[in-house]
């Protein structure tokens, strides 16, 4: 990230325009065409209606509200899991407008075609895109790990029409990179007492009974497969695409662990993992950082620990439903490019995520902001959430450090598998022992 | 004339019937049937892996009967099924017989029912997360044992286990085994008893040929509430359970999830043919609708 620590300001020419058609649609501004709506499409823009559907943790009412502000029409968020988003995807496609899925999901639904790609010129920062996204690699020129499904191997569409995602570069994109992390094991530091550093923990016996992991499969298997992985059980070949062989071997581990009742729980929502760790009924098992978060408000210690493995990446993008059209679909690449623009990254910086474009979201953030949430620098003054929660106290680091080690130490990413419908078969085996 | 009119009179009384009959049919058929059919055809779909197509392929349902999995779900299903069954009956028809004859007046037995429908005020979500932070390893349950001194260690099979689920389950679902049972308890004929009394019977002999004979119906009626709540539940096994127990909505639930939805189909097929198996035995052994009548 030191490169782009330099002010490279952007000017965000689109945000300008934007506001020109705005006042065009309030009637204030009768100067012709305004350049992407014709004079007319402007006049109509106000009563424009988005709906923007997708898991809690992207889809954020006051994010929407803030871009009706800035666009001129109403976006309206609807939150929905990423499961039930597949289904209506799948099966209701006309009741979602913009869809916020996360890249593995778009693998998984992309081919139904029910989604349409957009061009990569209608993205004005396209080039400014976090290049694991757009490029496969950090901007080092390192390159991502492959295990799983990396977003750049689902970040490109054929071509209009086509159902078919397409690896590497093309002038299409399936669906715009917006909020991504690094996700690791959440702890109890004050329960365990000792310091935390592989991901084989998750299966130590001195944990027996104070365990939990993610209980959908497609992760909990991943977040399994790391700690089996670490214990040195098993080498695979990638955890984030199992061959059967695999898949048996790491379920036989794992029932083997359950019968001896290692397990606490298997949680499947947000709310259940924020519980179980409030409550001490585990001192060690998966999360999601804004959990991590949750307990801390609490007043409760607990730690997103950085393990030497290396964490499981995941990252979530907006996709326009095939059905849009004219002037609504204008204005869904319209929001699409305001989401780029830097207050949307400010925002969700403030729940520890990261923007796809991060030199826009430094512009909406304080200088102690984003030395904490980026760079990993002790922070000069209290850290707040963006609805006033203290995140963190003056002095104290985020958790796992700075952007680019965080970021640049993704061992495998959320993903679907060649023998997804085996695995989720075993899964159940595994669930029913 | 007059003839005439008394015909149309007769067909009137004749179509009737049917007339009455057919909001209800309209509403079954088309929320009912229509949709299970569509279930049914699905069912046959082929599939692979991320679309389906309209054909016609056994493969789903081979599958699902090849696969050890699929019973073994089944089975513990239907032994959660059985004990949930069996502690609600006992507990309903316990319930049941104190209020109906050891509560004399009517309006205390009414007010008593009320207040056993009160946990029912709110949602059974909350009903059943509020057992979390009772049952819990920090919970009030094991705390208070461990600071009167029964025990040192909290108690972990409360929470996250089969336990916790029946507990829960047993929770929700007592009050559709009372209200029928006390509904058909209320009817029984006091006299009969005093004669079976002034007859020599005992207390254990009323209870036995007087008193669950004439409460069946009720109990009959409780128990399909009872079995095919249980049957067709996801959500307390996953959440009481911890997701460590499953049954075969919630493997259905997995599929469903990731799209599967012939599969699914095929598993929901199976698991409503043996409900209505169920459901049909129980009602050969005891006919509720001359029961009711009576």
């Amino acid at each position: 990230m030191k490169e782009s620590e330099s002010t490279v300001k952007i000017d965000y020419s689109r945000r300008s325009f934007l506001k020109k058609a705005s006042a065009a649609s309030a009637g204030i501004a009768a100067t012709g065409a305004v350049s992407g709506f014709p004079m007319v499409w402007a006049n109509k823009l106000k009563d424009v209606e988005l709906l923007h559907v997708g898991p809690s943790y992207s889809v954020i009412q006051e994010i929407a509200d803030q871009a009706s502000k800035d666009l001129g029409f109403k976006i309206q968020v609807q939150t929905a899991w990423t499961d039930a988003l597949l289904t209506r995807i799948a099966n209701q496609p006309d009741t979602v407008d913009v869809a916020d899925l996360e890249f593995w999901a778009t693998k998984r639904i992309w081919q139904r075609g029910n989604l349409q790609p957009v061009a990569i010129r209608e993205i004005d920062l396209w080039d400014k895109i976090y290049p694991i996204f757009s490029k496969g690699e950090y901007p080092n020129g390192a390159k991502v790990s492959t295990q799983g499904a990396l977003p750049y191997e689902v970040q490109y569409a054929s071509g209009p029409g086509s159902k078919e995602i397409h690896s590497g570069p093309t002038d299409y994109a399936t669906i715009i990179p917006t909020v991504y992390n690094a996700d690791t094991l959440g702890i109890r530091p004050d329960l365990i007492g000792r310091p935390i550093e592989s991901w084989a923990e998750l299966l130590n016996p001195e944990f027996s009974g104070k365990t939990a992991i993610l209980g959908i499969p497609a992760i909990g298997i991943m977040d399994a497969a790391m700690a089996v992985e670490a214990r040195g059980d098993i080498q695979y070949g990638d955890k984030g695409n199992m061959t059967r062989a695999e898949i048996d071997q790491t379920i036989e581990i794992m029932k083997d662990l359950k019968s001896r009742g290692h397990f606490r729980a298997f949680w499947s929502s947000f709310d259940e993992s924020v519980n179980l760790m409030a409550s001490g009924e585990v001192v060690i098992q998966s999360m999601w950082s804004p959990a991590v978060t949750a307990v801390k408000t609490r007043g409760i210690p607990c730690v997103y620990q950085e393990m030497k493995e290396g964490y499981r990446g995941w990252g979530n993008g907006m996709g326009l439903m095939a059905h849009l059209d004219g002037l609504k679909r204008d204005a869904a690449v319209a929001y699409l490019n305001w989401y780029l623009s830097g207050w949307q990254g400010g925002f969700i910086a403030r729940q520890g995520y990261y923007s796809a474009v991060p030199e826009t979201a430094r512009d909406h953030m304080s200088e102690d902001e984003w030395g904490y949430w980026y760079e990993g620098r002790p922070a000069n003054d209290n850290i707040v959430d963006p609805y006033g929660n203290l995140m963190g106290k003056a002095g104290e680091k985020r958790d796992g450090g700075a952007f680019a080690k965080r970021m640049g130490n993704i061992e495998c990413w959320n993903t679907v598998m060649d023998e997804n419908r085996y695995m989720v078969k075993k899964w159940n085996e595994f669930t029913a022992s | 004339m007059s003839g005439a009119r008394r015909i149309s009179g007769m067909r009137l009384e004749r179509v009737l019937p049917y007339v009455q009959v057919m909001p209800l049919a309209a509403v079954l058929l088309l929320f009912l049937v229509v949709p299970l059919v569509f279930v049914g055809l699905l069912s046959f779909w082929e599939f692979d892996d991320i679309q389906y197509y309209p054909s016609f392929t056994l493969a789903n349902y081979q599958e699902l009967f090849a696969s050890p999995l699929t019973w073994k779900l089944m089975a513990d299903t239907i032994t959660f099924t059985a004990v949930v069954w069996l502690l609600t009956v006992l507990i309903g028809f316990t319930c049941s017989y104190f209020l109906t004859f050891h509560i004399r007046t009517l309006r205390v037995q009414i007010l008593l029912l009320l207040i056993c429908t009160i946990p029912f005020w709110t949602s059974n979500v909350i009903r059943m997360i509020s057992w979390i932070p009772f049952l819990g390893k920090q919970g009030v349950f094991n705390q208070g044992l461990i600071a009167v001194g029964v025990i040192d260690q909290p108690l972990e099979f409360l929470l996250y286990s089969d336990f916790a689920v029946i507990v829960c389950y047993v929770n929700l679902f007592t009050l559709f085994m009372i209200v029928p049972i006390f509904n058909s308890m209320v009817k029984i004929d006091l006299s009969i008893i005093e004669a079976a009394r002034d007859a020599g019977a005992n207390s254990w002999n009323i209870l036995t040929n007087i008193i669950i004979p004439l409460s069946r119906s009720g109990i009959v009626l409780g128990t399909i509430f009872v079995v095919t709540l249980v049957m067709g539940d996801f959500f307390v096994v996953k959440i009481m359970s911890g997701s460590q127990s499953a049954n075969v909505v919630s493997a259905m639930k997995n599929e469903i999830d990731q799209l599967y939805y012939p599969p699914a189909a095929a598993s929901a097929m199976l698991l409503i043919l043996i409900v209505v198996l169920m459901i049909t035995l129980v009602l050969r052994i005891v006919d509720v609708r001359r029961e009711l009548v009576q």
